[in-house]
């Protein structure tokens, strides 16, 4: 049984695009089969018992016929083609590490037990150390690692940078992987070079939102100044909330030469665009408003030296003006808070840092911090110097705030909050911050450090680390279970330097159990110690891998 | 022994994995962590002690160098083969970083299993050449008699069934539903045909598959009937067509075609599975005569096939094939190097020509569903029209007259629709980025599977499936 040869089934049988003619013989086999032979008769055949047998007959010479015909269709119009990524490939070691990143999805692993690294919580590492080499993405990941950035927003930043064009090119055919063109926005199309005026002028006129944001935000990089020409030529005819977003963009490259254009701001109609407008101005110690604002500040806030020792006298504003409404100090309080006190607090944390010295008779930001303060004005008072340290940056009143580390929870200079003490540390050069959360974890535990480890900059320096590992041995040998500390577990695998793998080698043996200890506590440190060895390994394996060596 | 020394890579390792959360779990245990006194013999024996949470560490000894695939032990309770553990210490092997050092000598435990295995192997030798198991001739006729009856009865009754049906009509066969398919297949699994059975339970989901149902249902109750008549007349068929009826029908076959030697490259490995049987498919190309064929291994339900031979790889080997008309299946003899990576691509065709081979194969097995093509230069591309993928000819091939006419117009097959809905499809999209590519796969009168695409240029091969 030969089969017809294909040239000449193509002539002469219907093809998958041809529509079929009445009088078709395949069409009218499927009629008598859908009705049964008996009450239909196939064509060409009289009717009898074995009507159905010559149905099939017909049927089966039809059906290989039309599938051995089968023509190709013409082609629809290919799609455009992606854009070129020039960034150059990933050595064979890194790329297979990131397809086996990219298999592990969260969830699957049954929680922080066992002895085995959590993988997804390692790809934002490793993408961080792509980017920064410069690597470009192994094309048939791509759709694994948008599927990864769908899923975890806190994903997307390094993964879509690390994707390139092609995966927004990918995006746009595939609707799960919408995201990409909306956190890209313009879908990818190339913005204009900051330097190019015209362009840039047509692109801020006609564009989308998105686009403008991402416009104004890349010319506020290249060009302070040309940014804010670019916004004062539209600004009267935007929209509050566009006018609220676009005035954030300022925040970048913050200058003296802003002033101008945010002492306008200030009369603006809404009322959100002149609180940021202000909130922008107080950053700028140089500012009228800053001066504006230091002025009340000193009003209010004075030493009086009547008694033996110098004492901090506080005397809030007793009203809210319309001056400092206009200069962005709201006047309503939340419930529950005293209006003046209110007041004072946004006056002080409005002041420049830098003229309270002046105003204490030269004194030291420590030793200003150190004065009492009289009728328990202190806390309100400690607190807004907190928030300006944290708006203004100052890395002096800062340390002034925070206090030694070794410093008691309560009472003292820096009593303030776990979450202030982690902003303000945020202040303080990256050494520094390191040092003071060590410090902090000697005297107080873990059980606080959680926040503060999280402002510190990883691989944790050598120090910091030590003191979260001794920390750990010490909440071990008091008999608690290792996942009452899981937080600051999950923060040392993602956070320890690489190198300390080795010193915890040690810990990873089951110690005997002491007879106060919660029953099989040992077992499970010492599951929580391996885990956190592999992940450290592995992070360092990842490391060499992307290095290319 | 071949491949003894030679360290695997990382996919040949994680195709070893019975499943995917066997394959996540291995990988996580592919790390120095968790594992002690871990070592590798040049006869391939690969073993380790890896902690777990118990006190007592698991021990893992895997031997690689086994002709008939890997072979493990280890101490821990899963149940899963290979175990998590067998394939971490596989991966830190495939790693070479130093972390599974060569050695000389086992550690005990794993000499003893090395031991055991050696004596059954040094047994199973003795009985094999003192023929102890040599069949009756006599005894195999008179099964195959019978069996060969049973079939005949099945597939008269098949008939029987075939005819009622068409002449109560197929639109009763909505209403009737699966129960009457199933108990047909169990009828022909009675009847020791195992491919009747298959097909007939095909059918069973055709009336729920959407519209265009009935032409379906026509087309495969036809080419039931064409398979009954063809095993009822069997005497009258040429032998290569006879051959390939009876495999058609599940009659056990083995490959007793001459053995052809070739550098055989790796074009595609891809498993299905349904409740009982994992049934792996390896496409091999060779890369001197041009010929392709299809390696089959099974695993029970939980166990990978014991054959692992992942994409851009290419061996040294024998292969013999099995009788019948357009039969590609083979198995592998022996091999004479290790799998290693290769850089040869197959030679493509266009979209044209791969049409006209699935024809020109249907003509010498009508039952077939789809026909191995490399499509070279092809873009992948979204049809409007359909809503679905297709595979186009590239636009600059233009002037080149294809092979059936010189028509001068882009073709294109459809990406059939299982396939344009798998992950592999935006892998091989995201290949391409709107360029050509070349796309080994399935074409047939679904369309075209695509099992694995090489980028423009010199790229690797990207396994779709």
């Amino acid at each position: 049984m030969n089969g017809p040869s294909t040239a000449d089934t193509t002539a002469t049988s219907t093809s998958t695009t041809a529509t079929t003619a009445i009088g078709d013989p395949w069409e009218e086999l499927v009629t008598v089969a859908l009705l049964g032979t008996d009450r239909r008769t196939p064509p060409g055949h009289s009717p009898g018992a074995d009507a159905p047998i010559a149905l099939l007959d017909a049927a089966a010479v039809q059906t290989v016929r039309r599938r051995a015909g089968l023509r190709p269709a013409p082609a629809a119009a290919p799609p455009a083609r992606a854009a070129d990524d020039p960034r150059p490939p990933l050595p064979a070691p890194a790329r297979r590490r990131l397809a086996m990143l990219l298999t592990d999805r969260p969830g699957a692993g049954g929680g922080r037990r066992g002895t085995a690294p959590d993988l997804m919580e390692l790809l934002p590492q490793w993408l961080a150390g792509a980017n920064e080499k410069g690597y470009a993405a192994p094309t048939d990941l791509l759709p694994a690692l948008l599927d990864a950035a769908r899923g975890r927003t806190d994903l997307r930043p390094q993964a879509l940078a690390f994707a390139g064009p092609r995966a927004l090119w990918l995006a746009r055919l595939n609707p799960d992987w919408k995201f990409a063109l909306r956190f890209t926005p313009g879908g990818g199309t190339a913005l204009p070079a900051p330097g190019d005026a015209a362009d840039v002028q047509r692109l801020w006129e006609e564009g989308l939102f998105a686009e403008r944001v991402t416009l104004l935000a890349t010319v506020r990089a290249h060009s302070p100044a040309a940014a804010r020409e670019l916004l004062a030529s539209t600004w009267s005819a935007e929209r509050a909330e566009d006018r609220l977003m676009f005035l954030d963009s300022l925040r970048s490259g913050l200058a003296d030469a802003d002033e101008p254009f945010l002492e306008q701001a200030l009369s603006d109609r809404s009322r959100n665009v002149r609180a940021t407008a202000a909130e922008l101005l107080s950053a700028l110690p140089g500012s009228a408003l800053a001066a504006r604002m230091a002025s009340r500040a000193a009003s209010c806030v004075a030493v009086d030296r009547t008694q033996g020792a110098a004492t901090i006298t506080v005397e809030a504003p007793h009203e809210c003006d319309a001056g400092m409404e206009r200069d962005g100090v709201v006047a309503k309080p939340p419930t529950g808070r005293g209006e003046r006190s209110w007041w004072l607090g946004q006056l002080v944390e409005a002041t420049p840092l830098g003229g309270w010295t002046a105003r204490f008779g030269g004194r030291t930001p420590e030793e200003i911090v150190a004065l009492p303060v009289a009728d328990d004005w202190q806390g309100e008072l400690h607190a807004a110097w907190c928030r300006a340290s944290v708006r203004q940056r100052d890395a002096v009143w800062s340390r002034a705030l925070l206090g030694a580390p070794a410093s008691p929870d309560a009472g003292g200079p820096g009593a303030v909050s776990l979450s202030e003490r982690a902003k303000l540390l945020g202040a303080l050069p990256d050494g520094e911050r390191a040092e003071w959360v060590a410090g902090f974890i000697a005297t107080h535990g873990l059980s606080e450090a959680f926040q503060l480890l999280g402002v510190c900059a990883q691989p944790w320096a050598e120090p910091l680390g030590r003191a979260v590992v001794d920390a750990l041995n010490i909440a071990r040998d008091a008999g608690s279970y290792p996942w009452s500390f899981s937080g600051v577990m999950g923060l040392a695998e993602r956070c320890l330097d690489p190198a300390e793998a080795s010193r915890l080698e040690g810990l990873t043996a089951t110690p005997d159990e002491p007879e106060d200890a919660a029953p099989g506590a040992g077992g499970y440190w010492s599951e929580a110690f391996q885990r956190l060895v592999s992940t450290l390994r592995l992070r360092r394996a990842m490391r060499d891998e992307l290095r290319g060596t | 022994m071949t491949q003894q020394g030679v360290r695997w890579t990382a996919d040949q390792v994680l195709a070893l994995a019975p499943d995917a959360p066997s394959r996540k779990a291995g990988s996580k245990l592919g790390v120095a962590g968790p594992w002690s006194e871990a070592g590798s013999s040049g006869e391939g024996m690969v073993w380790g002690l890896c902690k777990g949470s118990g006190s007592k560490p698991y021990q893992t000894v895997v031997d690689v160098a086994d002709a008939a695939g890997p072979a493990y032990k280890c101490s821990c309770p899963s149940r899963k083969f290979p175990c998590k553990h067998a394939l971490g210490l596989l991966l830190l092997w495939a790693g070479a970083d130093g972390s599974v050092p060569d050695a000389q000598t086992l550690p005990d435990w794993a000499e003893q299993w090395a031991e055991g295995r050696r004596k059954r192997a040094q047994t199973k030798r003795e009985t094999d050449a003192a023929g102890g198991t040599a069949a009756d001739p006599e005894a195999a006729r008179r099964r195959a008699e019978r069996r060969a009856e049973r079939v005949t009865a099945g597939a008269s009754e098949l008939e029987q069934r075939l005819a009622d049906l068409l002449r109560g009509g197929l639109a009763s066969a909505e209403q009737a539903g699966y129960g009457m398919w199933e108990e047909t297949a169990a009828r022909m699994v009675d009847a020791q045909a195992p491919g009747l059975a298959a097909r007939v339970r095909e059918l069973g989901a055709i009336p729920a598959s959407g519209p265009g149902w009935p032409m379906r249902l026509l087309e495969e109750c036809a080419l039931l009937h064409l398979l009954d008549r063809g095993w009822l007349r069997r005497d009258l068929l040429p032998a290569g067509l006879a051959a390939t009826v009876r495999s058609r029908i599940g009659l056990p076959s083995s490959a007793d075609g001459r053995p052809a030697r070739d550098r055989w490259l790796v074009l595609a490995q891809y498993d299905t599975a349904d409740s009982r049987l994992t049934t792996r498919r390896i496409w091999l190309h060779g890369t001197e005569s041009g010929h392709t064929a299809l390696l089959l291994s099974y695993g029970a339900a939980g166990r990978a096939p014991a054959l692992s031979l992942p994409v851009g790889l290419a061996l040294d080997a024998e292969l013999s094939g099995y009788a019948g008309d357009g039969q590609l299946r083979a198995d592998l003899g022996e091999q004479f190097t290790a799998p290693a990576p290769s850089p040869v691509r197959p030679k493509g065709a266009g979209v044209a020509e791969a049409a006209a081979r699935y024809g020109d194969a249907l003509g010498r097995d009508p039952w077939l569903d789809s026909w191995p093509v490399t499509l070279s230069r092809v873009i992948p591309t979204p049809d409007e029209a359909s809503g679905g993928w297709q595979l186009a000819d590239a636009e600059d091939d233009l002037e080149q007259p294809n092979a059936v006419g010189a028509t001068a117009e882009r073709l294109a097959v459809p990406i059939a629709p299982k396939a344009a809905s798998g992950p592999g499809l935006w892998r091989l999209a995201a290949l391409s980025g709107g360029a050509p590519v070349t796309v080994f796969g399935e074409c047939g009168h679904r369309g075209f599977t695509p099992l694995t695409a090489w980028p423009e240029g010199t790229g690797e091969a990207v396994a779709l499936c």
